[in-house]
């Protein structure tokens, strides 16, 4: 499933318990919409991906500006090839 | 080495070269203030931390460098929270540390315990709450780093208690990393750019506190003249022109000129120069310059675009586009546009202080002082019509004299900004506008002026009101004033006086104008009251969420 007025944005970030604090704070503080967010550490741990599901929207480029501006941010990239049905079958993954 | 998390900081910041720290102290960072008892940083004992916050300002928008204060954990924090929150939207780079309370306690609701971390995520551009002593290591170098590159602005380090006592051993001191800013990093190369402005044949442009911050006025001042470019500036990038320069326009906005305004919407093209489109610059946005076209460059990605489309853009420090771009410009006169600016400036004559009448008139005093101090005075204002007078009408020449809260707009910013900006700048005069209603918010900082002895001189525009409200309600809420206007009006050159600082009160002088002139040759703090015709307006004025060009008064 791929619905066209949403894409992906990953980021891999510094893992610390501040930092999903700093990337929610900043959809929120700004008025963003936020459909859908996965994230999980990577490796040792030391650093976090993140996925996130947004509108496609007229924001959408502000997003991206202000979220590569974040000193946790590592790296993003725009990812609008996925399958974003992974964020509406997250039950799914409590299924026996 | 063997070293505690508060030697290592302390260490740390002797290494930085910072000289002056404000702050308070409490529990939560009583280790720190221990250590500092043994350096030769100055202390500045602020009278509560909002005020400490602005005395760090004061130095960091006067120097440009990096300013830092401390606070303790809890009301120490929340009463420092104002003057981050300032510090971020001017882009000021403030590195504030503030205790917190020991790690094992975090979370359990401990005495003084707050959420500094989450209080100050949406205003600092970047924040740390270190761990272990060794993190400070890295924490420190790069708070300053992320505070003093790019665009600026304030770091909050939190400390808890036990971290400051920790013991850490290590071999070396880690440097500071060199403040590193990004060159032209767009496609957008300065040759197309060039072409634009070549090719316009009514360009003008609009700098903002970015051209402060690069250091760059010199460049802008050549690119001006090369091409003979009119040039506008908004509140924070005031000191980067020189007022009397034949292409300056002064201000746009809600209390700019009227030509600067009118001029803006007949461009063909804005060269928009670390400007943020701020509202109280553009007016309604929509009526913004419409006609033109924008190229922008900034500092900042995220500025681009943000709140208008660019159609020519670069991500750049514009000291480097400037440089880079200049030779590419030609050399044009623009006969018929200079003369249309000149017209159109005669046309829309700016505000002028009555010569006869009113020695109170606000424009007259702070004409007075303009010719009676420095031109490397620096100029500190509260928030009110105060403000926007001086900056309507003091001649900023250079940089970093102009100080004010420009993009929060708070009251109380004025009296410990101009103690900051004094201690960073010994030898320098430092005058404060300040308004009765923003003085009473920091007031008690002048317990730390008479501390300190800056030379600084507090100029009280008191007209009996919060005056700027007022004018808002006479003009735009059907004159329904209420909760303007002061009953109890205390005697403040008495205050001052109480307070151990040297008053005047021109209402009760005979030549006030010389007591004004001699008072501000005084090497020490002098604090002086100056009755002002409380219904003068601010004019003029784009009323708010109208387009520029429906100025009145
Ligand atoms: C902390 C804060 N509270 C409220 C305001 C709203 N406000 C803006 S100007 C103003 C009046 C300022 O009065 P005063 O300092 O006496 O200056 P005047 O306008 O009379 O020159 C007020 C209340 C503000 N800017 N900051």
């Amino acid at each position: 499933m791929k619905q066209h007025n949403h894409t992906v944005i990953e980021l891999i970030v510094n893992n610390h318990p501040g930092v999903m604090s700093h990337i929610t704070g900043l959809f929120s503080r700004r008025g963003y919409n936020l459909e859908g967010i996965l994230c999980g550490a990577l490796g040792e741990g030391s650093t976090s991906v993140m996925y996130l599901l947004v509108s496609l929207n007229e924001q959408y480029m502000q997003i991206i500006s202000q979220l590569e501006k974040l000193h946790d941010v590592i790296e993003l990239k725009e990812r609008s090839e996925y399958d974003h049905s992974v964020f509406y079958k997250i039950d799914s993954l409590f299924a026996e | 080495m063997k070293h505690t998390g508060a030697e290592i900081i302390i260490r740390m910041l002797e290494k930085k070269g910072i000289r002056i720290i404000s702050g308070i102290p409490g529990s939560a960072n009583l280790p720190l203030y221990k250590v500092l008892h043994d350096s030769n940083i100055k202390h500045v004992l602020a009278r509560q931390e909002q005020g400490a916050g602005f005395i760090a300002q004061g130095m960091a928008r006067s120097t440009g460098k990096a300013a830092v204060c401390f606070a303790t954990s809890g009301p120490g924090v929340t009463n420092l929270l104002t003057a981050i929150a300032d510090a971020k939207i001017d882009s000021v780079p403030v590195v504030a540390f503030t205790g917190q309370v020991a790690t094992n306690m975090i979370g359990t609701d401990a005495f003084q315990e707050i959420d500094t971390y989450g209080l100050t995520i949406p205003i600092t551009k970047h924040n740390f709450l270190a761990r272990s002593a060794a993190e400070l290591l890295e924490i420190i170098p790069e708070a300053f780093r992320i505070a003093e590159s790019g665009r600026p602005g304030p770091v909050v380090i939190d400390v808890p208690r036990d971290v400051q006592l920790q013991e850490h051993t290590f071999d070396e001191w880690p440097c500071f990393h060199e403040k590193h800013n990004p060159a032209a990093i767009e496609k957008n190369n300065p040759d197309t750019l060039a072409i634009t402005i070549n090719s316009a044949r009514r360009p003008i442009i609009l700098f903002g506190g970015g051209i402060i911050e690069s250091a760059s006025e010199g460049l802008l001042r050549q690119l001006a003249e090369k091409s003979n470019i009119p040039a506008a500036s908004t509140l924070r990038g005031l000191g980067a022109f020189a007022p009397s320069h034949p292409l300056y326009l002064g201000m746009i906005g809600m209390h700019g000129t009227k030509y600067a305004n009118r001029l803006i919407e007949q461009a063909d093209l804005v060269i928009a120069l670390g400007f943020r489109f701020g509202d109280r610059a553009t007016g309604k946005l929509s009526e913004f310059c419409k006609n033109a076209t924008i190229i922008q460059v900034d500092i900042d990605k995220a500025e681009i675009g943000k709140i208008k489309p660019a159609h020519q853009h670069m991500t750049a420090d514009l000291y480097i586009f400037l440089e880079s771009i200049l030779p590419l410009i030609e050399e044009n006169k623009r006969t018929e546009w200079i003369h249309q600016v000149n017209f159109t400036r005669q046309q829309l004559p700016y505000v002028k202080a009555p010569v006869n009448g009113d020695v109170f008139h606000p424009l007259r005093i702070i004409d007075e002082v303009a010719a009676h101090v420095p031109s490397d005075t620096i100029i500190s204002t509260d928030v009110g019509q105060h403000q926007m007078w001086v900056a309507m009408k003091y001649p900023f020449t250079m940089p970093r004299t102009f100080l004010t809260s420009a993009g929060l707009g708070t009251m109380g910013f004025g009296v410990p900004a101009a103690i900051g900006a004094a201690l960073a700048n010994p030898g320098r005069k430092v005058v404060c506008f300040s308004g009765d209603g923003s003085f009473l918010m920091n007031m008690q900082e002048m317990a730390t002026i008479a501390e300190e002895q800056p030379n600084l001189a507090i100029l009280l525009f008191n007209n009996g009101y919060l005056g700027l409200v007022r004018q808002q309600q006479e003009l735009f809420y059907d004159g329904k004033f209420i909760a303007s206007q002061f009953h109890a009006i205390p005697d403040f050159a008495m205050i001052a006086k109480g307070f151990g600082i040297k008053s005047f009160d021109m209402a009760k002088e005979e030549n006030p104008l010389y007591v004004l002139s001699s008072a501000l040759r005084l090497k020490e703090p002098v604090f002086i009251n100056i009755p002002i015709n409380y219904s003068e307006n601010v004019y003029p004025m784009v009323p708010p969420g109208a387009a520029n060009k429906a100025m009145i008064g």
